[in-house]
């Protein structure tokens, strides 16, 4: 009974091809639209992932501020070169510690004028993210505890200020003082949540605090864990410290927060999945849509093929029998629809991928979701009409015209 | 059949006082207003009538796929007023066969497809339905015609595509709602000779609308209907009688 009712299905869909196109297109576009999204959002998301784990597994930020993320000073007071000093000396498991100040500014070189990410930091900074220069230098001892004019730039700020020249010994203007460019950073490219990494100038940190800041803040320290320590120890180590340092009492709330690598990968894929979400609702809606597009037509296709059901009924189909043949006939119709969305959304996946420069990952259980999905909205949508057609009288039937 | 009839008193197919009303209050429409009928298995029943006499009204009810307003429908001394809808489906499935006014053929669909219909709806496989259709349709002369569509088809085609899926299920009773209303005079014969064919080597019990006389001579016995109601056997002069 059912496989007959499937090859009634096939028949009745490859008589009108052009129709049941028509009908399942909202189900393809919404299958499309979800598998689509959830597709590139887990790029998205595996794209952070991979450049957050390059930075080093063994990195931790502390940030002041109450729980939120990097740069939200929410009513806390910023770190010292004190209290980063202190984390070197008092916590021998870690290997480096970079205290680290910035701002966004323009920066001028001859009549090209670029806005970046000026900031001021030690060596430690490049160690800690595991950078190295590919030309000139980093900044020396004396050059540090000076605040020396001189600085790093990275591939981006070079290419937007030189071109192709090379930039090293040359004076770019950053507000009010002349910076001498002592070293070019190695590119890293496009990363985490689509900004450059290589859109930056360092400049050692007293000279930024002294000349640029005016104050002795610092908004963020870096800090990577030797080899072989368990980081979430030294999280605890490095709260201890700081907490004694900005005078907390035990009833108090942190107000800055040790973040590790996950924490920071939740934060910055968070935006990836509110995204991915919002777009498959869209989705969502669309198959409902599709939905009500198969209803109409399946109510359309009862009406006009009265008379077929009318000698089903006669010749002695039962009820049910003319049911699971419409029944049937829509989810056939929406799973077709589910196929033809997979097979779309997954070319324009890769496509997209490309485009957007993030991996592509097939993620079978959605397709098998948007799949059989697919086939429940025929079900759903289909059951009404199905439903009228079998009640149809075979008398009223035979006679309509 | 034919043995069952000579033993048992039950006939095929009784109607007793059988009224039909269409519509309710001042709509309403009696198509029939007390029909006694009782048809043996093995006769050949020719039903006459002038138009809006409630001929199909009747045939509908006697085919179980109506159900009379009030009075008693005997199938084989079941009372199909009491049936169930899908019980009266399983009636027509298991014993009757139809052939409609105006073939009532699937459109787009083969000749072969048409007359597999009732083998699907009884649950017969794939080959026995291949098998059953193509002996049907040989025994109506439409071998070598299986693959094609009602609009390839004659009307005098189309109507024996109609008969052999009425024959295909071997029916107890085939029920024939004016089977030569579109033919001319050679083709309806060759319509009729078929259906004497089935009831004769067969033994087939048939009831067959007809407008004309000539078609219900090949009738054993012929039932006039007037105004809902059956004229009396002595109130038609030549007619009748077997
Ligand atoms: N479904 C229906 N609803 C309302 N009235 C109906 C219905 N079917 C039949 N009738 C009426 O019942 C009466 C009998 O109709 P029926 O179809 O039985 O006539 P008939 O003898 O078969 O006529 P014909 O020779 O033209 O086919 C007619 O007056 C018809 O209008
Ligand atoms: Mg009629």
């Amino acid at each position: 009974m059912f496989w007959n009712a499937v090859i009634l299905a096939l028949r009745e869909i490859r008589r009108n091809v052009l129709r049941s196109f028509l009908t399942i297109l909202g189900i393809v576009i919404g299958v499309a639209a979800v598998i689509v999204m959830v597709t590139l959002g887990d790029g998205a998301t595996a794209q952070v992932t991979q450049q957050i784990a390059s930075l080093g597994s063994n990195l931790l930020m502390v940030t002041p501020g109450k729980r939120m993320g990097p740069g939200q000073n929410v009513g806390a007071a910023p770190f010292t070169v004190e209290d980063a000093e202190s984390l070197r000396r008092d916590i021998p498991q870690l290997a480096a510690v970079a205290p680290m100040a910035s701002k966004s500014m323009s920066a001028i070189y001859g009549n090209a004028n670029w806005s970046t990410q000026i900031a001021g930091s030690s060596n430690s900074y490049f160690e800690v993210r595991n950078w190295k220069t590919r030309t000139g230098r980093l900044f020396s001892d004396s050059e540090l505890r000076s605040g020396a004019a001189i600085c790093v730039i990275g591939g981006t700020v070079r290419s937007k200020l030189f071109g192709n020249q090379d930039p090293i010994g040359a004076n770019i203007r950053l507000q009010n003082i002349s910076c001498q460019v002592v070293g070019l950073l190695e590119s890293k490219g496009q990363s985490t949540m689509g900004s450059d990494q290589d859109d930056v100038i360092i400049i050692p940190l007293r000279t930024f605090q002294r000349r640029i800041a005016g104050n002795q803040d610092v908004n963020i320290i870096q800090v990577s864990v030797r080899d072989g320590v368990s980081t979430a120890r030294i999280q605890q180590d490095i709260e201890r410290l700081l907490r004694e340092r900005r005078h907390l009492s035990a009833s108090d709330e942190n107000n800055f927060n040790v973040m590790d690598m996950k924490e920071i990968t939740a934060m910055l894929t968070s935006t990836t999945k509110i995204m991915t979400a919002l777009l498959s609702a869209v989705g969502a809606v669309s198959l409902l849509v599709g939905g009500i597009g198969i209803m109409n037509i399946m109510l359309v296709s009862v009406t006009e093929r009265t008379r077929e059901i009318g000698i089903r009924l006669a010749i002695g189909a039962f009820e049910r029998e003319v049911l699971m043949q419409f029944l049937v006939e829509a989810a056939v119709l929406s799973s077709f629809g589910g196929l033809v969305g997979i097979t779309l959304a997954l070319l324009s996946s890769v496509l997209l991928a490309s485009l957007l420069k993030v991996p592509f990952i097939f993620n079978a259980p959605i397709v098998a979701v948007a799949f059989l999905f697919s086939g429940a909205v025929g079900l759903v949508f289909g059951y009404f009409p199905a439903r009228k057609a079998a009640q149809l009288d075979p008398i009223e039937a035979l006679r309509y015209e | 059949m034919a043995e069952t009839t000579e033993t048992d008193h039950v006939p095929l197919i009784n109607l007793r006082s059988v009224t039909k009303t269409y519509g309710r209050g001042t709509a309403a429409m009696q198509a029939l207003r007390g029909v006694d009928i009782a048809i043996e298995a093995g006769e050949f029943i020719a039903v006459m009538g002038p138009s809006g006499s409630g001929k199909s009204t009747c045939m509908n009810i006697l085919g179980c796929l109506d159900t009379p307003t009030s009075g008693n429908y005997l199938f084989k001394g079941v009372e199909v007023g009491a049936l169930s809808r899908d019980q009266r489906a399983l009636l027509r499935r298991q014993y009757l066969g139809f052939v409609f006014q105006g073939f009532n053929l699937l459109n787009r669909t083969t000749a072969l497809e048409n007359v597999e219909l009732p083998l699907m709806y009884r649950g017969d496989p794939l080959r026995t339905r291949h098998q059953l259709a193509r002996t049907a349709l040989d025994a109506v002369g439409l071998t070598g015609w299986e693959g094609h569509t009602p609009g390839e088809l004659s009307g005098g085609q189309q109507q024996r595509v109609a008969i052999a899926r009425a024959i295909v299920t071997r029916p107890a009773l085939l029920f024939a709602d004016e089977p030569t209303g579109s033919l001319d005079s050679s083709r309806s014969r060759e319509i009729m000779e078929i259906l004497t064919t089935l009831n004769r080597e067969q033994g087939i019990t048939i009831v067959m609308v007809t407008h004309e006389a000539d078609m219900a001579r090949y009738a054993s016995r012929t039932i006039h209907f007037r105004d809902g109601l059956v004229v009396p056997e002595h109130e038609t002069d030549h007619k009748g009688g077997h």
